[in-house]
């Protein structure tokens, strides 16, 4: 607070701030142009600086370790082995050879029956129709095994996450103080990049589904927690006062008032775990988790666009699967409620009786007759489907390729190429200056402090050159995701028409995992630096575009009533009105973007994009580049927290010049 | 005119020892709330000086066993904050609580829970009902979390249900009831557990006002019929009038005045309560008490009789039609006459005190 008033007085020193940005931005320029080159820390791809090597040698170190230090031998191998045992004991029961027998417990047709007994009693018909067609569409794809060794994994991790989460989240619910200890980590481990962390997990967890789970659990318990919290705490204080006075207990309160009144809440709880947990069992695959990611993985790697379709196709399926299931689930709780009881508790126990019978015979098929525990091979869809999308993929390539070179050319040229040659080709220290400049004048003291700190810390990585590679990618990308964030956001805001429609198509892209993403987009673009950031758009552009649509919304219709009384235009209502009211959350989807977008840079790395993300991807593959594996992955760390620094404190300077005041939402 | 003394007034229930006495009350949010106990500064000074706020100050008063003792204010008077103290849904400050003679600041944790689930319950503004439990569930609800078991909590719940005129709608969901029925609801809740002493917080200023005045009635009924000791807390003067048999009158934390309806309409204790109550009929509140005068010499006594307690629109037709002056009377003994003069003089409503 003392660091904002002082700038404050900085900015009421000096008024001309916009003359002085231009300043700092014309000395950038004057530097460029006369110091091209100098002092840029140009680093080769598998060149090491002392730091990656000692890095790589403290990671050994670790590695040997690994069965003498009491911290593994006691805590972290009794960990690695208890998740490898439960991954191993689902994977038997559905994906892997179990028993002695060279197929899992249970075949294609239980499992699918399984699955679809589950959406019916916990949803409703038309989503256990859906699940039915979804199983089955995995072996139509020829991907059965690899769907279950995913599906396999996700349900581990989730049981898992929510074994952990939500007790953790009633008591962040309940505790005031035990909220507030876990809200700065959640946040962290929220903004995070995901593949960031992996490397350093495998390092504890080896390579394998033991890490695969550990990170798809840090990534789904955040959402567990925060939540089931979220529900805890927005339990009417009437009701819960009523209940006291009644005589309840702490306990009786939290088991018959708090808990059913959270359970939607709670649900959807399970619902956001079960989707961030698919979504990271399939990058696990980087770390060699089994399952559809491999395939996707592999086929990226050879850019065989037809099998990175298919498989990307099952993740899809699965993804639609589990959202519907666990959505319906939790506004089953509803009309339930809704409608008062809708049946007798004895017709649900037949009901559930029957359901879980015939599933139960299936499962007994399946589990005897080889017909229905491998999937036949006659139904084997995939290789049409791979070649199809080949075809598809040529001809697109083929026939689009003057508008795609057009648009690849335009942004690469034009935008791309002129801010990465600034920002590699100028000294870092002048580089230094000027962004600390610019965080002191667009934000605080302190964004220009943690600016400052930031950017020394790529130095003493070794990472400069690369990190500014990365930083200029990042920038196009994310003011790319700002433009349709805007655009698309204003018009759903605006027109009930453009909600209905595009919202489920956005839905629909939340929910996907981040590999899928770059399957069309390679098949249009081919492998470049261009695709990466393309993907990184359509990544983030959904979470982007909801929020811009949610602040429109949210502008109170009497203020808009009155300009449109005043006699405004559409363009004044929406440029003089309704965006600046909705300021907040623009500024709220700016800063998302940035993460969702800084999260795919590893993805990034993947088809073509250098830089950071190579670094990492390298780090996973190279022996010898783990080290500085893990310095770029701190890099990428350092970039996020700078620049989501900068931004919010340019977004309250903002708010203190409109209110005199900061923001409250 | 002379007012008349609450002795004499209240005069056959003096004798019954109070259900609920509470002495010297304090209840102050904020930091260091203790030392601001005893303080004489007003709460806007209070709050300038050490950041507390003196919801309740050194409120003391008695409850006698069934009668319906209305607390009044405006918003912000403290009066929700007073009666969540009473059974410390609000841990008070200071002072002395005394449930028939037990201490219930003393009680722990358990002896609390007991007296809550045994003795006293509250009815609450927004109803506070379970959304995920039909009407027999949310009536049972003190019951279950006291363990009685499932066969007598539902035969007491339906019972209770059909006490407030709920019948029909056992198995509907609060969201499924208007709001009056939402709190008929709530008043079978707290019902259930047969308390001794019913508290309300604002109960009907949520319903619309011929709900409001169903449901008062209702009250009135209930009260006649299960004979409970109800405390009421209201910002509405008619309500207050209507149900209470006496009221605390409350300002800024503080008690200004405690008396039957007559006496706060026909003695206001200051300016506060005389502006509160100066747009009630007065007629419909004072009794021939407050308007009667000694008998002049020469003045004729054999005019019709009527007792002290009767409400003057009343005894307006006798009065006017009479021939001479009405004699008022209590157990034979003449206390004085009232003429048309005094009659009109109230419901023109010119005299003041
Ligand atoms: N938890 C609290 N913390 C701080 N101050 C409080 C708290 N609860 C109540 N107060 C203050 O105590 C005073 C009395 O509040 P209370 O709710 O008892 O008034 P009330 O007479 O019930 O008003 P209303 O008619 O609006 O319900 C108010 O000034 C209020 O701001
Ligand atoms: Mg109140």
């Amino acid at each position: 607070m003392t660091a904002l008033s002082a700038t404050r007085g900085v900015a009421a020193r000096l008024p001309a701030r916009r003359y002085l940005i231009a300043l700092a931005l014309a000395v950038w320029a004057a530097g460029w142009a006369l110091l091209r080159g100098h002092d840029t820390f140009a680093l080769g791809g598998a060149e090491l600086t002392p730091l990656h090597g000692a890095l790589n040698e403290a990671m050994d170190a670790v590695d040997d370790s690994r069965n003498s230090n009491p911290l593994f031998l006691y805590f972290i191998n009794y960990i690695r082995l208890f998740i490898d045992q439960a991954v191993t004991a689902v994977q038997a029961l559905i994906s892997q050879p179990a028993l002695g027998r060279p197929v899992p417990v249970l075949g294609w047709l239980g499992v699918t029956g399984l699955a679809t007994a589950v959406a019916l009693l916990y949803g409703n018909r038309k989503v256990a129709l859906l699940t039915a067609a979804g199983f089955l569409s995995f072996g139509a794809l020829g991907l059965w095994q690899e769907s279950m060794d995913t599906l396999a994994l996700t349900l581990t991790a989730v049981a898992l996450s929510l074994a952990v989460g939500i007790p953790l989240g009633i008591w962040a619910g309940l505790s005031d103080r035990f909220n507030r200890l876990v809200t700065p980590v959640l946040d962290f481990m929220q903004t995070m990049p995901t593949f960031v962390y992996l490397a350093p997990l495998t390092l504890f967890f080896l390579i394998g589904p033991a890490s695969a789970t550990v990170a798809t659990m840090i990534y789904a318990i955040p959402p567990a927690i925060r939540i089931t919290a979220h529900g805890i705490r927005q339990v009417s204080s009437d009701t819960l006062e009523a209940g006291t006075s009644l005589g309840a207990t702490p306990a009786q309160a939290l088991r018959h008032v708090r808990l059913p009144m959270a359970k939607q809440t709670i649900i959807v709880g399970v619902n956001q775990t079960i989707m961030a947990a698919l979504s990271m069992a399939t990058i696990a695959a980087l770390i060699d988790a089994p399952g559809l990611g491999q395939t996707v993985l592999k086929a990226l790697q050879t850019l065989d666009v037809g099998t990175a379709f298919n498989a990307g196709l099952a993740i899809v399926i699965m993804a639609v699967v589990l959202d519907r299931v666990t959505s319906a689930a939790s506004r089953r709780v509803e009309v339930q409620r809704r409608a008062g009881r809708l049946r007798t508790t004895r017709g649900r126990r037949l009901e559930v009786a029957g359901v879980l019978g015939v599933a139960g015979v299936l499962a007994y098929l399946s589990y005897t007759y080889v017909w229905a525990a491998e999937f036949p091979v006659a139904a084997n869809a995939g290789p049409y489907v791979r070649r199809a999308a080949d075809a598809a993929s040529q001809w697109v390539q083929d026939s689009l390729v003057a508008y795609t070179d057009a648009v690849k050319n335009l942004l690469t040229n034009q935008f791309l190429n002129r801010l990465e040659a600034l920002l590699t080709g100028t000294p870092w220290w002048l580089v230094t200056i000027v962004a600390v400049v610019l965080a002191l004048l667009v934000g605080s003291v302190r964004a220009a402090l943690v600016t400052a700190a930031g950017l020394l810390l790529l130095v003493l990585l070794g990472l400069w050159q690369d990190s500014m590679v990365t930083l200029a990618s990042t920038i196009v990308a994310t003011v790319l995701v700002m433009l349709l964030g805007v655009v698309a956001g204003v018009w759903i805001g605006r027109s009930d028409r453009a909600d209905t429609v595009l919202r489920p198509v956005l839905d629909a892209g939340q929910t996907m995992p981040a590999f899928v993403y770059l399957v069309p987009i390679l098949g249009l673009f081919g492998a470049t630096r261009f695709t990466a950031i393309i993907a990184a758009v359509v990544f983030a552009a959904p979470v982007a575009i909801k929020l811009v649509a949610e602040g429109i919304r949210g502008v109170s219709p009497t203020t808009v009533e009155a300009a449109t009384s005043a006699g405004a235009s559409t363009w004044q209502l929406i440029s003089k009105v309704q965006l600046p009211m909705a300021r907040s959350a623009v500024t709220l989807a700016a800063s998302q973007g940035l993460i969702y977008v800084l999260s795919m840079v590893v993805v990034g790395g993947l088809v073509g994009a250098g830089a950071l993300g190579y670094d990492v991807v390298a780090g996973f593959s190279q022996h010898q580049l783990r080290g500085k594996g893990l310095a770029a992955g701190l890099a990428i760390v350092v970039l996020g927290i700078v620049l989501d620094r900068v931004m919010r404190a340019a977004t309250q300077r903002a708010d203190v010049a409109a209110h005199g005041g900061p923001h409250h939402k | 005119m002379t007012a008349p003394s609450v002795a004499e007034r209240s005069a056959p229930d003096t004798d019954v020892p109070p259900i609920l006495s509470v002495r010297e009350l304090w209840k102050v949010f904020g930091p260091k709330a203790e030392s601001v106990v005893g303080s004489s500064l007003s709460r806007k000074e209070l709050k300038e000086q050490s950041g507390c706020v003196a919801a309740v100050r050194d409120v003391s008063f008695e409850v006698r066993r069934g009668e319906v003792f209305v607390v009044m204010g405006l918003s912000g008077s403290g009066k929700s904050t007073l009666v969540r103290c009473l059974t410390r849904l609000i841990e008070p400050t200071a002072g002395e609580i005394l449930l028939d003679g037990e201490d219930v600041r003393k009680a722990d944790e358990r002896r609390l829970r007991e007296l809550r689930r045994h003795r006293m319950a509250m009815v609450f503004q927004h109803f506070g009902l379970l959304p995920h439990r039909c009407v027999l569930d949310n009536v049972a609800f003190g019951l279950e979390i006291r363990g009685v078991a499932k066969q007598d909590r539902y035969a007491r719940a339906r019972e209770v249900v059909g006490l407030v005129g709920l019948n029909g709608f056992e198995n509907s969901y609060p969201d499924q009831l208007s709001g009056g029925m939402q709190q008929r609801v709530g008043l079978a809740r707290a019902l259930a557990a047969d308390p001794e002493v019913l508290l309300f917080d604002e109960p009907f200023s949520a319903l619309d006002p011929l709900i409001r005045r169903e449901m008062q009635n209702e009250v009135i009924r209930l009260h006649q019929e299960v004979g409970k000791t109800m405390i009421f807390i209201t910002h509405d003067l008619s309500e207050a009038l209507k149900l209470g048999d006496r009221i605390l009158i409350m300002r800024d934390g503080e008690v200004v005045q405690v008396g039957t309806p007559d006496q706060v309409v026909g003695a206001p204790a200051d300016d506060y309560v005389r502006d509160f109550v100066s747009d009630v009929p007065r007629s419909h509140v004072l009794t021939l008490r407050w308007v009667m005068r000694p008998p002049q010499p020469g003045e004729p006594l054999d005019g019709p009789e009527l007792g002290p307690d009767v409400v003057i629109r009343d005894a307006v037709h006798a009065v006017l039609s009479a021939e001479r002056p009405v004699r008022v009377t209590d157990g034979g003994q003449l206390l004085g006459v009232v003429t048309s003069a005094e009659i009109l003089e109230v419901i023109a409503g010119k005299a003041e005190g």
